[in-house]
């Protein structure tokens, strides 16, 4: 009884704390956007190359009216979904298989410590040539940045199983795909959901920076077809789309954190 | 059968990289050997509650997690009823030093870890109940380990194993870092396990006491390398009291001395 009162009133300060840290976070956006309205009225700039805030949502509207918004960012998210998901397919196997076979280690990190630091943006041009022009470069330079950091991450975290896990499974005689489902996927869950939380976000910044080059939709192409008409509202309302679809993907990972079977990393340590 | 033979036990440790690499010949060999236990040579008989006990870092945990299938003898054997273990089995449980419950599973869960080939679904759950009611836990069974305090975990994990029904029960330092009244009903709560249940129980410990008023018998063993320095057979009446029983006072006044601490008698 008294510890399902103290968890209610866990759970009462924890909602009014979110309410204020929410409001909290709101002012510095209100600031920003007064800052914004202040600078583009009297920085002298003109309209076309520092629009002002209202310029900026009234183009917004228009975008979003006429469907060029709407088309785009599903064009971007596709991309990212499908480069994301075919990371995570390959790469968490992979690492769980490095994290696990000394030998496999041995042969193949070395590969991944060296194509890790290559910016998947050095691949455009390879990835034109053998992909040609449409989503599949995207989808490839999307995967390319994804994998390598859930590989190693899923390594490191497998291979810092605590042991005595593995021997308390050696010890009720699991199979091994027991130990697999029952005992390494629980295992490594909260530092697998934090890997998958920071790749997202990297996954994100590459597609706009591959829509740039290969391809004719997407927010990257709006930006760029944006600035070769000038039109720096519509540079910005993309920027905007930008950056909520990337707190949304970050609230979407955090979200994934926040299932019971993944929060004994938090709560245990 | 839960009898457990030792047979020459040696187990040598290599120590690799705690001396820098010589420069002129890289491959000579860098490692120290360490030699932890020294042709030991036990046999602990069937329902037996055995209590080790030595100085630290002597190497009885060593010992015991050969026992318990975990590390392999470097020379010598041990075999459990008649066959030497091999690999790690249910047939002998571990109840691990620090908590080796799954943080990531209820107290159900956990303690359901050894009946989950259990097709009747109904009876696992009693299973289940039988055991979490045993050590005490009942309205816990949703809790996460990490919801419970330190003593209740070991009882989870003390479930847990029992579970099972293992020949033979391992349990490295069940008592450490539990507070002193914890630690009390622990120790109760054990004897009484075994008094009931009569399983073949194998404790280390460093705290003479507890060896004392559990075993059945008791096994000190020397620091590295580690030998059997004493073995001695306990066939005082339980409870078991010191202030009682002045001959157990007086054992325990001679392991004191044997481990080096006089000051405590």
């Amino acid at each position: 009884m008294i510890v399902m009162a103290m968890d209610s009133a866990n759970q009462l300060t924890n909602s009014d704390a979110y309410k204020r840290r929410y409001w909290i976070g709101s002012i510095a956006f209100l600031i920003l956007l007064i800052a914004w309205e202040v600078f583009a009225r009297y920085s002298g700039w003109s309209a076309n190359i520092f629009p002002d805030p209202l310029t900026v949502v009234s183009s917004l509207h228009e975008l979003f009216i006429n469907g060029t918004l709407l088309r785009h960012t599903v064009a971007s998210l596709f991309r990212v979904t499908a480069g994301f998901y075919l990371a995570i397919l390959l790469g968490i196997p992979l690492g769980i298989l490095l994290g696990r076979l000394q030998f496999a280690r041995w042969l193949i990190n070395p590969i991944i410590q060296f194509l890790r630091p290559i910016s998947p943006l050095a691949w455009i041009p390879l990835a034109m040539l053998w992909f040609g022009i449409g989503d599949k470069p995207a989808i490839f330079l999307i995967f390319l940045a994804s994998f390598f950091p859930l590989v190693v991450s899923t390594t490191i975290a497998v291979y810092n199983i605590n042991p005595t896990f593995l021997q308390v499974a050696a010890n009720f005689n699991f199979s091994r795909l027991e130990t697999l489902t029952k005992v390494i996927f629980p295992a490594i869950m909260p530092e697998v959901i934090t890997a998958l939380r920071l790749t997202v976000t990297i996954a994100w910044l590459v597609v706009v920076a591959a829509e740039m080059i290969a391809v004719q939709s997407g927010l990257g192409y709006l930006i760029l077809d944006a600035r070769n008409a000038l039109r720096m509202d519509y540079v910005m309302d993309s920027m905007i789309i930008i950056g909520i679809i990337g707190l949304f993907l970050d609230g979407l990972m955090r979200r994934l954190g926040k299932i019971e079977s993944a929060q004994w990393g938090s709560a245990a340590r | 059968m839960g009898s457990i033979k030792i047979e020459n036990l040696t187990k040598v440790f290599m120590n690799r990289r705690n001396k820098p690499r010589s420069i002129s010949d890289p491959d000579e060999q860098s490692g120290d050997a360490v030699l932890v236990l020294k042709d030991i040579n036990l046999e602990f008989e069937d329902g037996e509650m055995v209590c080790i006990l030595g100085p630290s870092g002597c190497g009885k945990s060593t010992m015991l997690r050969i026992i318990a299938g975990f590390d392999e003898p470097t020379y010598g054997r041990v075999l459990h009823g008649q066959k030497p273990i091999k690999e790690s089995s249910a047939e002998s449980i571990f109840v691990f030093q620090h908590s080796g419950l799954f943080p990531w599973m209820t107290v159900a869960e956990n303690v359901g870890l050894g009946l989950r080939h259990l097709k009747d679904a109904t009876e696992k759950q009693a299973r289940i109940n039988e055991y979490v009611e045993m050590v005490e836990l009942e309205g816990f069974e949703t809790y996460y380990p990490h919801q419970l305090s330190g003593g209740m975990q070991r009882r989870a994990e003390l479930a847990r194993a029992l579970a099972v029904n293992p020949e033979m029960l391992i349990m490295d330092e069940p008592f450490s870092g539990l507070d002193f009244m914890t630690h009390m009903k622990m120790r109760e709560e054990v004897v009484n396990m075994h008094e009931f249940l009569k399983k073949t129980t194998l404790v280390v410990t460093h705290d003479i006491d507890d060896a004392l008023i559990m075993g059945d018998r008791i096994v000190v063993m020397s620091g590295r390398p580690s030998t059997v320095k004493l073995m001695h057979q306990l066939d005082f009446p339980r409870p078991r009291d010191f202030e009682r029983d002045p001959d157990l006072s007086h054992l325990r006044s001679e392991i004191f001395l044997m481990l080096g601490v006089p000051y405590a008698v």
